[in-house]
């Protein structure tokens, strides 16, 4: 089965329930061997079966509930990032503590968790995120911008807990 | 103020997402501005970081066995249409023959060896086969630190026949471990180490015939590790190999 693990790591990220993510990698599978003629031979597999699973999982109720309540400003206007040197979070970082990652990652709302994932995780290059997801390139760009910046934002804040 | 120029577009430097004009530039620029460098070099760990995060989920075995078995019980009636069904297929058949041959043979041994023979195939049918990519023993072993609850030695290759394409993290029973890829001429050939006593099965007895698997497999206990040989090479081949681990380790 091809990115059998990999899509259900995605799954889980996105449904954070390992029952509803077998659920979700099952409905992906029937409905990629169901619907195999509306691929088109040339075009990218893997962007294509991921975008199977996250089309099935906003349509379930975890992810109508999940982008119902998410109101961003995905599109807006680019802020610049600000130059990071040594921050809270890159100290975080150099001592690898992947916990406080995970949680940091857990936390974003769905539409930045997804991009990052998409790009960090599973190395999709921005064309294969733009299919999967189904927006442009650009926005593409600029939300992964913005997600780093979340996720940023909220290692700062585990940082500032943890030393308070 | 050039150097703001370069800061908005590290990520999509980073991300490998420039043309090769500006990459160059890009690369120039970064040996040679201390700034961006460790700017750079920030961002590359947090990319490290949360990749290493967000590989955190594994399928359970029983859900892998539920899945083969739901997927090869379809009627598979859309043969011959396109390459990519068509490699995706097999992968299923391949998967589909280990599943029947598991259900023939229930028993926690064969079902490592059939879980062992679906990460070989699976890894080849992925588009990304392996997370760190080099020939060189040197680097893939460094890799696996603190990835993996252990340390093991890669052999010499030199004027082996074989050579080393790269390595992922994998899990077997829930057991993380490490999967290396060799080229043998164009064969591939997977090299799987995990912790003896991490695994589900006592594995030295009546070891598993290559006829039931459709592949080549080697396997032995060596210092507390369990290694697996599997490809589609010649038994000779996984043998040279096999004993080459066995000299190394």
């Amino acid at each position: 089965m091809p990115h059998f693990e990999r899509l259900y790591n995605f799954a889980c990220w996105l449904t954070h329930d390992r029952q509803e993510a077998e659920d979700l990698v099952q409905e992906t599978y029937v409905k990629a061997l169901k619907g195999f003629s509306s691929f088109q031979p040339g075009t990218n597999f893997r962007a294509w079966i991921y975008k199977i699973l996250r089309n099935a999982f906003l349509t379930s109720r975890t992810g109508l509930k999940a982008t119902s309540i998410v109101q961003l400003d995905l599109e807006g206007q680019e802020e610049a990032l600000p130059t990071v040197t040594q921050t809270p979070e890159s100290i975080l970082v150099q001592r690898s503590d992947g916990r406080l990652v995970q949680k940091a990652l857990e936390q974003l709302p769905v539409p930045y968790r997804e991009v990052l994932l998409l790009c960090e995780v599973e190395e999709m290059s921005y064309q294969e995120i733009s299919v999967t997801l189904a927006i442009p390139i650009g926005t593409v760009m600029s939300r992964l911008s913005r997600a780093r910046k979340a996720l940023r934002g909220g290692l700062q804040q585990q940082f500032a807990e943890r030393v308070n | 103020m050039v150097c703001e120029s370069w800061k908005a577009k590290l990520d999509t430097y980073l991300d490998g997402e420039v043309s090769g004009d500006e990459m160059r530039s890009f690369d120039a620029h970064v040996r040679t501005c201390p700034s961006c460098s460790a700017d750079a070099l920030t961002r590359v760990q947090m990319k490290r970081s949360i990749q290493a995060a967000g590989r955190r989920y594994t399928p359970s075995a029983e859900f892998r066995k539920r899945m083969q078995q739901k997927i090869v019980s379809r009627p598979r009636r859309s043969f011959g249409l396109g390459w990519t069904f068509a490699a995706a297929a097999a992968a299923i058949i391949v998967v589909g023959t280990l599943t029947s041959v598991y259900l023939g043979t229930r028993s926690g041994k064969d079902q490592v060896f059939s879980e062992i023979a679906d990460l070989h195939v699976e890894t080849l049918a992925s588009s990304s086969p392996v997370d760190v990519i080099s020939t060189d023993r040197h680097t893939v072993k460094p890799w696996f630190q603190g990835k993996i609850p252990f340390a093991f030695n890669l052999p010499e290759l030199q004027n082996t026949g074989f050579s080393l394409l790269g390595g992922r993290m994998t899990y077997l029973d829930q057991t993380p471990g490490a999967h290396l890829i060799y080229d043998a001429g164009k064969h591939h050939i997977s090299v799987f180490v995990f912790q003896e006593r991490s695994l589900p099965a006592r594995l030295d007895k009546d070891p598993v015939s290559p006829k039931q698997l459709t592949f080549n497999m080697e396997t032995w206990t060596q210092g507390g590790l369990r290694y697996f040989v599997i490809g589609d090479a010649s038994a000779a081949n996984i043998d040279s190999l096999a004993k080459l681990f066995k000299a190394a380790s």
